[in-house]
């Protein structure tokens, strides 16, 4: 994941320069002397975009020229008879331009349409981490084990068919495995059998195709409760394989 | 001396098999071990002998440390002070023999001395007598000399105790001067502790900040082996002298529980490197050369050493369900498994190489009755001990080097402690109460 955090850093910062130029060029009318007209003559417009295609963020430069015409207007707002324009849409646009004069109104179009960038398209690398374990979290669930046992329940063999898939769409990604176990019994004892039940879950993602480089197994034991009370149900909630994400 | 150990070895053998034979019609038994004939010993506190005010307060701690390693050894019956002659001896010509061998203390030994402060140092004399033998009572004459502190008070009365200790409990040395080594959470994360066997002078040795398990000191007390949490879990090495750690093999996988050969050559752990699987390996001194012993499905952890011959290592697996304690030959060989019922964990061989003690929930399953107890086997009969009784969970025993003592965690009062007591149950006694605090490991010496 590391080259497309650099990626996304470098778009942002080619966005920021691009906003900048923008902001500060551009808007250099030429001024064309105007002759007052004996009669009136046909009002041409022309409108033009080049380039036509930009991705998201970048700029596009927007050129008009018209004859006999006294009011224009491009998107509603008033501007030289003449003159260019740097634009930066975030989305594909159509650019009205309408010249009025004494002999009439004309109008002139151009589109510059607008594609996605290549990389990630959000601006931030933190939105980026965040939706990425979400999205783990929601595919590669906790799994949960009977009393000194590390043998996989149906249920946990479904969830981890499904975390495979999932992984197998993510191949750069990389999984710590936890093992834990409930408070009862040996903390040694159960540091094995916390080995064990993270063991047990990585021979099934490795059966689904996940390259077993990609796993990492560690046993917590008892050492890391998630819930501390003497019940059963709290006893049941604590004998899991928990997975992490590794970036 | 090694004649004499191997006598008082036998004896402790030939007693606890003796005391399981008359003893079928009770759920459990106790054992008598070593106190066959116990020796009865007076100590009259030791005489003041200058006027430093230090001499009161550390004259106190002598007092009180000598008595306590004394009573702790279970080779004595400590004749009450109430019974003592008014006079208080100081040195050998204060003494009236009579007084104490005849009623009321009726003693057969009496230890008695001085201590005095001069030039910021202690001066202690001590002496112990024979009241039967009134031709030729002295047994032991000894000065002590050190800087006057508390704990050099507790230092002359360790070192003074086990020479006595070993002069009358059949040439066996004293262990008021070893040490107990163990994790404590007080300090917010799990580390490696240090403490004297009786539970003063706590100490805190690692600061991982993460978390520190299982901790083994070596053969020569330089060095603690244990597994913490980096990364993976590694068999880390504190060294004692330099108070650091030093540097160990770093295998992959995780890595628990290391135990050393009593010979200090061998290393033994649980370690997932090859298969995942958690397995007992075997390395030399530096953590090179691993060798795997154990190959059958089911965790294997806990290993120990056979420290009479480091032939032979004890073991847990759970290759049969619920983890039982197994033995095999130092090569993986001639597999034995030793209980056969509930949950039995933790072993810990005698410094005689014949006991086992573990802890085990014997009679195990929904409804069962009984709690997690410590309990000690004879290896080659497999007759049993139970030593602790309807008091919470008890695990990790550790024998003391004499083989007199075992020190245990358990969570009676409520939370994990570690306790002491005699390795026939009694003179159960606890060592820790700040904290959390938990497998306890006794040094060699």
């Amino acid at each position: 994941m590391k080259p497309s955090k650099r990626n996304c850093i470098v778009v942002f910062t080619a966005l920021l320069l691009a906003l900048g130029v923008s902001g500060c060029g551009g808007k250099k009318p030429v001024q064309q002397p105007q002759t007052p007209p004996p009669q009136p003559k046909p009002v041409t417009a022309t409108l033009s975009a080049s380039p036509t295609s930009i991705e998201r963020g970048q700029t596009s430069t927007l050129t008009w020229t018209t004859e006999n015409a006294d009011n224009v207007t491009l998107q509603g707002k008033k501007v030289d008879p003449s003159g260019s324009q740097s634009v930066s849409p975030g989305q594909s646009t159509d650019y009205h331009l309408v010249a009025t004069g004494p002999g009439g109104t004309q109008d002139a179009t151009a589109r510059v349409t607008v594609t996605q960038p290549q990389q990630t398209t959000t601006t931030t690398t933190t939105t980026t981490t965040q939706s990425d374990e979400e999205l783990f979290n929601q595919n590669v669930v906790d799994i949960y084990f009977d009393y000194d046992k590390a043998d996989l329940r149906p249920e946990s063999r479904q969830s981890l068919a499904r975390a495979a898939q999932f992984l197998n769409q993510h191949p750069g990604w990389r999984v710590k495995i936890e093992g834990n176990c409930d408070e009862r019994g040996s903390t040694e004892y159960n540091l094995t059998l916390g080995e064990e039940r993270a063991n047990a879950a990585k021979q099934v993602l490795v059966q689904g195709s996940v390259s077993a480089d990609r796993l990492q197994t560690i046993s917590y034991g008892k050492e890391k409760p998630v819930c501390t009370e003497s019940t059963e149900d709290c006893w049941q909630k604590n004998r899991h394989d928990h997975f992490e994400l590794l970036k | 001396m090694q004649r004499a150990a191997k006598i008082q070895f036998l004896r402790l053998f030939f007693i606890l098999i003796f005391a399981l034979a008359g003893a079928s019609a009770q759920d459990w038994v106790r054992i008598e071990i070593n106190r066959g004939a116990p020796i009865r010993l007076a100590v009259p506190d030791f005489k003041a002998a200058s006027n430093d005010p230090q001499t009161a307060p550390l004259n106190t701690v002598f007092n009180q440390t000598l008595w306590s390693d004394l009573d702790n050894s279970g080779i004595f019956e400590m004749v009450s002070k109430s019974f003592y002659p008014l006079q208080t001896p100081g040195s050998p010509g204060e003494i009236k023999l009579d007084a104490w061998g005849n009623p009321p203390p009726n003693a057969s030994f009496v230890a008695f001395g001085n201590l005095g402060i001069s030039n910021g140092k202690i001066q202690v004399q001590g002496w112990l007598f024979d009241d039967k033998n009134t031709a030729s009572p002295q047994v032991l004459g000894k000065q002590y000399q050190e800087a006057a502190t508390p704990d050099n008070a507790r230092l002359i009365a360790h070192r003074f105790a086990d020479e006595i200790i070993y002069r009358l409990g059949g040439g066996i040395p004293g262990v008021a001067e070893s040490k107990i080594f163990f994790i404590s959470s007080r300090s917010g994360h799990k580390e490696v502790w240090a403490m004297d066997y009786d539970g003063a002078g706590q100490e805190q040795l690692t600061h991982l900040n993460s978390i520190a398990l299982s901790p083994r000191v070596s053969p020569d007390g330089s060095r603690v082996a244990f597994s913490g949490l980096r990364d993976s879990w590694q068999i880390l090495l504190y060294s004692l002298d330099l108070g650091r750690l030093i540097s160990f093999a770093h295998f992959g996988g995780d890595n628990f529980s290391p135990a050393w050969s009593s010979d200090g050559s061998k290393f033994a752990f649980s370690s997932s490197m090859r298969s995942g699987h958690p397995e007992i390996y075997v390395t030399d001194a530096t953590g090179s050369g691993a060798k795997q012993l154990t190959a059958v499905k089911g965790s294997d952890v806990s290993p120990v050493f056979n420290p009479k011959t480091n032939a032979q290592i004890a073991w847990v697996s759970g290759r049969t369900g619920l983890p039982q304690i197994f033995t095999m030959d130092a090569d993986g060989s001639n597999v034995q498994q030793i209980t056969k019922e509930g949950y039995a964990v933790s072993p810990s061989w005698s410094p005689n190489g014949l006991l086992l003690a573990f802890a085990w929930i014997r009679h195990y399953g929904p409804g069962a009755p009984g709690g997690q107890d410590i309990y000690i086997m004879d290896v080659a009969s497999r007759q049993f001990v139970q030593l602790t009784h309807d008091s919470g969970r008890n695990d990790f025993p550790s024998w003391s080097p004499d083989g007199r003592h075992i020190v245990f965690q358990s969570t009676r009062t409520g939370s994990e402690q570690i306790w002491t007591m005699l390795a026939d149950g009694t003179h159960q006694q606890q060592l820790t109460r700040t904290g959390k605090n938990s497998m306890p490991n006794w040094s060699y010496k």
